[in-house]
């Protein structure tokens, strides 16, 4: 009876989640579009935390939902309406498109279904499961994401670090919001310390439950969005050239360790034992600033005022003239 | 064949790629393309989370749980990109 009754549930968010997917994609309005996006983060978070997976829920749901959300509602404001109607391709290319789409996930759906059952169920679990004890954590999410793959990490952060460089490099920073009237400056006053905090929670929980760098650092961005949303230019960041330190924080954290243990121990960010637990709350605070930042710079959307040093006009004239 | 939740959502996962491929082939304007993307990529985490879905009561296995989570803040990221290059784009035409 327990388990229909789950079934039920799962048939019902897997509807709707597709549902919402239709409605997101082929909306004719834009705006619309949007809006259906930001329900379906948040239908996601739901199905995440049904799955298992809390650390995924929290982050999707200030992501996915949130910051994904912002960032889709400005570019709306800057999109020219005529885009509005008419957006999608029809005819006979459509119809093709949409045959070899459905041909596509046809054929997934078959591989899945073929493969689903025969694939083996000793899965990397038990060897996490395994290896944990000697992580320094007791998160599974966080000691893959920190120790036995903390690679990946450092090279996702550099991919972070790259995007935003990317979006610095590509102009000045959207014009800010008017000031907040009394309610929502209000709302924002009581928000941004509870964001604060609980980003704080988040990192320091991540060691032993859902929680850690990524959720913290959402978090911190989502702070900053609200500042902005509430007529702050900066959104609460530091000067400039604090923000280019917390940039690069969590690269240089990462880094910073792997060298130490290289020249101590002949292996890239291989922790001593009894040393795992500080060094990973010492990377993931550097890594929370870094991404907090980096959420935040991207939602501006630019470089933000005062980025550019006093002599940028000198340096390419400069370069003219040798040549 | 019966009728698991792991099954279920790993489908949807897949129906949702196939989704965000065709409207990110069809879509004109940059933002409802962008959109499909995102909407494609949800579908690969689904699918991703949805196999390591191990019945209640017992601890999923993290791995596609780190990978996802890495990928959902590399995906925010991958779309501000985007979004910041189509605000210039249509600057330069302006200009």
């Amino acid at each position: 009876m327990g388990i229909q009754l789950w079934l039920m549930l799962d048939l019902v968010l897997s509807g709707l989640a597709l549902g919402l997917g239709w409605a997101a994609v082929s909306s004719r309005d834009s705006q619309r579009s949007v809006v259906f996006f930001i329900a379906f983060g948040l239908l996601l978070a739901i199905i995440w935390a049904r799955l298992n997976a809390p650390d995924l829920a929290l982050a999707e749901a200030a992501i996915g939902a949130g910051l994904s959300g912002v960032l889709l509602l400005s570019a709306l404001r800057d999109e020219p309406a005529a885009a509005a109607a008419g957006d999608m391709i029809r005819g006979p290319k459509a119809l093709l498109v949409t045959l070899l789409s459905l041909a596509l996930t046809a054929l997934f759906a078959w591989v899945l279904l073929q493969t689903l059952d025969v694939a083996d169920k000793v899965r990397m679990a038990d060897q996490i499961a395994a290896q944990l004890p000697n992580s320094g954590v007791t998160n599974p999410v966080t000691a893959v994401l920190l120790n036995f793959r903390a690679y990946d990490t450092l090279l996702e952060l550099a991919v972070l670090l790259a995007a935003v460089l990317g979006i610095q490099a590509l102009g000045p920073a959207r014009p800010p919001y008017r000031a907040a009237g009394p309610l929502l400056g209000g709302l924002i006053r009581w928000l941004v310390p509870l964001l604060i905090l609980t980003a704080g929670y988040l990192l320091w929980a991540g060691a032993h439950a859902p929680g850690g760098a990524f959720q913290a650092g959402a978090l911190l961005a989502a702070a900053a969005v609200m500042l902005r949303l509430g007529g702050d230019p900066d959104a609460g960041l530091p000067r400039p050239r604090v923000q280019r330190l917390l940039l690069v924080a969590g690269i240089a954290g990462f880094l910073l360790v792997g060298i130490v243990t290289t020249a101590i121990y002949q292996s890239f960010l291989n922790y001593p034992d009894g040393w795992s637990g500080g060094l990973i709350l010492l990377i993931e605070t550097a890594a929370t600033l870094a991404i907090a930042t980096t959420l935040a710079l991207a939602c501006i959307g630019g470089r933000p005022a005062g980025w550019e040093p006093a002599e940028s006009g000198a340096v390419p004239t400069r370069q003219r003239e040798s040549k | 064949m019966i009728l698991t939740a792991e099954l279920i959502y790993a489908l949807t996962g897949v129906g949702l790629f196939g989704m965000g491929l065709r409207g990110a082939l069809l879509r004109r304007s940059l933002l409802g393309r962008i959109l499909a993307i995102n909407i494609c990529g949800a579908g690969v985490f689904l699918l991703l989370v949805a196999i390591s879905y191990t019945g209640p009561g017992v601890a999923p296995d993290a791995l596609p749980h780190a990978l996802v989570l890495t990928g959902i803040v590399v995906a925010v990221s991958a779309t501000a990109l985007a979004l910041a290059l189509g605000r210039r784009l249509r600057e330069t035409a302006r200009e």
